[in-house]
């Protein structure tokens, strides 16, 4: 087991390099981004190693706990600092290792003209190790820590180009809103400690049993708060689409592949919890469910290319929310769909990134089209992105979603009909908006001034992306084009996952599998030809038309900020107008005319105090005569 | 048990005389304005209050009261008054504003009220000291201060200890500069006069009155050209204008003095004859020697 | 005649001394004011000793008339000191304790 105990290096060699690339300051600057690459690819080798000695291992010993120190040793709550070591965080290590590294490399070369690109790196850095920490912490608390770490890395990072005063608001929106679900966390945290005593995996898993289901309802709605929080689901889902103003690396690594996701692995971490709690599960189940269908609606109408990843990154987490929300049966397949999304999602989101390079940073997919003339790698790339994401097979993303979608449709009562038929319907909008992406950005005519024709707009040259950003989006694409296939062969990664997961017998469907999977194929290609009929085969329009009252309400994310605002943002910010009022009249009233009473009885009483004797001594007299006076009166 | 007492009539008239006067000598507190007259009405007051501790039949606290009051504390006012504000007669003008008529409303309160208190009060017959001077007053005293107050009476013993003790170091006054003494004070007048200063304590000052005639020391003395000078005669007569003039002297011996010629009364021819043989005597006698 | 004309005149001799205190500005003259006063109440232990036959008022008297010979030494002496390093023997001259 030594590698194993090596673990903290996964997280101590992005932190170092973080800390040092901050503390050196301007004198890295010139080697500083390769420091970064180097830290992260360190970190990749050592998951993969990791990973390998795990594989060595039989089934039931791929679990280990390295304890690193006492971290909070408070009275009854002691909280050691541990690192897990399962199947489950391996996966996510290698995830984020390796997608984090191709990451690192593409932005040399994406960040190659920003003055801060050193700062970038060490965000990344810092944004890497804290995400390790959360998926290899032993308990909650520690999770907690990468879990505020990797927020205040997406703050750093959203907000990177800060100048802008739109980004500096955006990162502070995504700050605001991921702090109410870290307050699910805290509160889960603090229920845990109450019912249990501990907030490590290991004693509350063992001891979840023997709670009572109130408890555990509790815990469950909370961890469900907080993953809303952090991936970005209805209700707080509102923060994803604006945290785009992000450099795209960070959409691809943050947004899209790994933190984002972190709710997902909360709630599966979290399994033993849940499965005491049908409540809270049957509320992440709807939660997934819900923010699918929004996700994909909102998709099918931005058309700021960004925006739309966004909205389809939600879309797919909400599938595995809703996955991981079904139990045991779903844990796998959330994991699993969580996996190849991470890399075609993080593939598109460099392809995209790759094409804005090319576009002089246009994300407006209206003034885009016929594209693939001009970037061939990026164009490949990103069309086995998009046939993993909209589900065709043998394409990543088929495997894993038509497992949700049938996993969706194992149960009794209404619920299989309800979250299959959705999971059903939002794999057929996310055909419609993905391929309407890919078509209006790489086909049709070309709606950008090339110099000959009379477009509007600043003239365009597009040109395909140097090495280093396309050998990573190359990497990823393949990921996307065999990895969920190769997994699937012999339902490995569902056995890998098994001591986590535990396993979990085959149910039937509701519905025949082959009913589904065909069903879902052609609701796909339905979607895809629709598609390919409105934004290939005919022109597009380069102002958007008005569109219905829904493409209008989903071009403003459902007014969800509309309801943000209206819900919470005004009567708070009249209960904070109430309270200041409250506060200086009546509070600082009180106390200020305490004050000014006391200083104006003391100006009165202190003409009293004239320092002369003289008149001290004739007080004193007077006072003696009263004295005298009221003891006589009190005698006759 | 014991008969009431009887006060004689001399006590009566000795009183009505007293009173009046220790009344007068304390409002002198009020009005009068030089301290030392205040300082002595008091020491009156006082020595009223001795006789009048007497006639109370407490002789012991009526000498010590003279002893205490009028010998020390008294005198010690006295001193004061001489040490820090003889000659300051202060006006008697109010400078904080309404002291006065909180004193006077203080007055008559008190006056008032304790009045209206003796008047009214019912008193038990007076008993008198008789049975408890059975032994002489001071006697009776003495085995109260000795016997039952006898650690008051250490207690005192400390306390004035103390208050000596706290008066040495108030009116201590510590030395920030070497002590100047008849040396120093020499040295410096002749390094003072070597640097072409004056000549004062050099040269002992001219001794007044050299033409002795009725009271010399009013007299100053003549320098070299004839002119007088001042500092020959002590301050106090200047001050109280009893210096003599030069002018008073006669003419003629002001010129004598002024020219050096000899201070020899007028001869006349007998005695110039009578001077001149025995001139002639005294020098064959010193022949003969020879 | 009785004894309490002497108590009258305690009194009278008090109200005296306290306005003294109250009106003179010379710290030596307040100061034997107070000495009026601490001699009116020595009448009064006397007066009332002699009222009830019995030498304990006299005792009293002559514990204050010794606590009051120590408090003068101490008084006149911190006149002395505040006349000697103010130049000024006026109580209202001494009102430092004013802010």
């Amino acid at each position: 087991m030594d590698t194993l105990n090596l673990a903290w290096l996964l997280v101590a060699i992005p932190l170092v390099s973080s800390a040092v690339l901050l503390l050196l300051g301007r004198g890295s600057d010139a080697w500083g981004h390769w420091l970064g690459v180097l830290a992260s690819a360190a970190s990749a080798v050592l998951a993969i190693v990791i990973l390998v000695q795990l594989l060595g291992l039989g089934a039931d010993d791929r679990t280990a706990n390295v304890h690193l120190f006492d971290w909070i040793p408070a009275g009854d709550l002691t909280v050691s600092a541990g690192l897990l070591v399962d199947p489950l965080s391996v996966t996510f290590a290698i995830l984020i290792t390796f997608v984090g590294t191709l990451i690192h490399i593409y932005a040399v070369a994406y960040m190659s003209h920003d003055v801060d690109r050193r700062r970038f790196f060490a965000y990344l850095n810092l944004f890497i190790a804290a995400m390790l920490v959360l998926v290899l912490a032993d308990s909650y608390a520690l999770l907690f820590l990468g879990w505020e770490g990797v927020g205040l890395a997406s703050y750093l990072l959203i907000g990177f180009w800060n100048q802008n005063t739109e980004y500096a608001v955006a990162a502070k929106k995504a700050f605001v809103m991921n702090r109410v679900g870290d307050m699910g966390m805290l509160v889960a945290m603090m229920a845990m400690f109450a019912t249990f005593g501990a907030v490590d995996f290991d004693t509350v898993f063992g001891a979840a049993d023997g709670a009572g289901e109130g408890a555990m309802t509790l815990i469950g709605l909370m961890l469900v708060l907080a993953a809303c929080g952090k991936s970005a689901q209805f209700p707080l889902q509102a923060w994803l689409g604006d945290a785009m103003a992000g450099p795209t690396p960070v959409s691809a690594l943050i947004h899209a592949a790994t933190m984002v996701t972190a709710g997902v692995y909360l709630i599966v971490r979290s399994g033993p919890i849940f499965e005491q709690t049908p409540t809270a599960q049957l509320v992440a189940a709807i939660v997934g469910a819900v923010t699918l269908l929004f996700g994909a609606i909102v998709g099918c109408a931005k058309d700021d290319i960004k925006k739309v990843l966004a909205a389809s990154t939600m879309s797919q987490i909400g599938y595995m929310m809703l996955a991981a929300g079904l139990g045991p049966i779903g844990y796998a397949f959330a994991i699993f769909h969580l996996i190849t999304h991470g890399f075609f999602k993080a593939g598109m989101f460099l392809g995209a990134g790759s094409v804005m390079h090319g576009m002089g940073d246009e994300v407006n997919m209206r003034g885009f089209g016929n594209l693939s003339r001009y970037m061939k790698v990026t164009w490949i790339t990103f069309m086995a992105g998009w046939l993993a994401i909209i589900g065709i097979p043998p394409f990543s993303g088929f495997w894993s979603k038509d497992k949700i979608i049938e996993s969706a449709f194992v149960g009794e009562g209404w619920q299989p009909w309800v979250f299959g038929t959705v999971a059903l319907v939002g794999a057929g909008i996310t055909a419609f908006y993905m391929s309407r992406l890919f078509f209006m950005t790489f086909h049709g005519k070309a709606r950008w001034n090339d110099g000959k024709n009379d477009l509007p707009g600043p003239e365009r040259t597009p040109h395909e992306s140097p090495a280093l950003m396309t050998v990573p989006m190359i990497v990823l694409a393949i990921g996307a084009i065999g990895l969920g296939g190769l997994l699937t062969i012999g339902d490995s990664f569902v056995t890998w996952l098994e001591p986590v997961t535990g396993h979990v017998e085959h149910h039937e469907p509701v519905l025949p599998i082959p009913v589904i999977m065909v069903t879902t194929i052609v609701l796909v290609l339905l979607g895809a030809g629709l598609a390919w009929r409105q934004y290939a085969a005919s022109a597009v329009p380069v102002a958007p038309p008005t569109g219905s009252v829904l493409t209008r309400a989903a071009r403003a994310d459902l007014y969800q900020d509309a309801v943000n605002e209206g819900v919470f943002m005004r009567p708070g910010q009249h209960l904070t107008r109430t309270l200041v009022y409250t506060d200086t009249a009546v509070v600082d009233g009180a106390v200020n005319g305490l004050g000014s009473g006391t200083l104006g009885w003391g100006e009165r009483l202190r003409r009293l105090q004239n320092g002369f004797v003289r008149s001290y001594a004739a007080v004193m007299l007077i006072g003696v005569i009263g004295a005298l006076v009221v003891v006589l009166a009190s005698r006759v | 048990m014991n008969a009431a007492l009887e006060i004689s009539t001399g006590e009566a008239v000795l009183f009505w005389v007293l009173a009046p006067l220790m009344v007068a000598g304390a409002l002198s507190l009020l009005f009068a304005k030089r301290p030392v007259h205040i300082a002595v009405s008091i020491a009156g007051v006082m020595i009223g209050l001795a006789v009048m501790y007497i006639m109370l039949e407490a002789p012991f606290l009526g000498v010590a009261q003279i002893v205490v009051y009028t010998g020390a504390v008294m005198m010690l006012f006295l001193f004061v008054i001489m040490l820090a504000g003889v000659d300051s007669s202060e006006s008697l003008v109010e400078t904080i504003k309404g002291q006065r008529g909180i004193a006077v409303v203080g007055l008559l309160g008190l006056l008032i009220l304790v009045i209206t208190v003796l008047t009214r009060a019912s008193l038990p017959p007076a008993v008198g000291l008789a049975q408890a001077n059975a032994d002489t007053n001071p006697v009776g005293v003495a085995r109260l201060i000795f016997g039952d107050y006898i650690f008051a009476f250490e207690l005192t013993a400390a306390l004035l200890i103390t208050a000596a003790l706290g008066a040495l170091v108030l009116s201590h006054r510590r030395r920030l500069s070497p002590k100047v003494g008849q040396a120093e004070l020499a040295e410096a007048k002749l390094a003072a006069y070597g640097k072409g200063g004056s000549a004062e304590g050099v040269t002992p000052p001219a001794g007044p009155g050299v033409y002795a005639r009725h009271n010399s020391a009013d007299m100053p003395a003549l320098d070299a050209a004839g002119n007088p000078i001042d500092d020959s005669v002590v301050t106090v007569l200047r001050v109280r204008g009893q210096e003599a003039e030069t002018a008073d002297l006669d003419a003629d011996r002001v010129a004598r003095i002024a020219t050096g010629a000899p201070m020899v009364p007028e001869l006349d021819g007998a005695e110039r004859a009578d001077r001149a043989e025995l001139d002639e005597q005294a020098e064959t006698t010193k022949e003969n020697e020879e | 005649m009785s004894l309490v004309n002497y108590l009258v005149l305690s009194g009278i001799l008090f109200s005296i001394g306290s306005i003294a205190v109250l009106t003179r500005r010379n710290a030596i003259i307040a100061f034997m004011g107070v000495e009026l006063m601490l001699n009116a109440a020595n009448l009064t232990l006397v007066t009332f000793g002699r009222l009830h036959g019995d030498l304990h008022g006299q005792v009293i008297a002559f514990f204050v008339m010794v606590v009051a010979a120590a408090e003068v030494v101490i008084g006149l002496a911190i006149i002395v000191s505040i006349f000697r390093t103010r130049g000024s023997a006026s109580i209202d001259d001494a009102n430092l304790l004013k802010s």
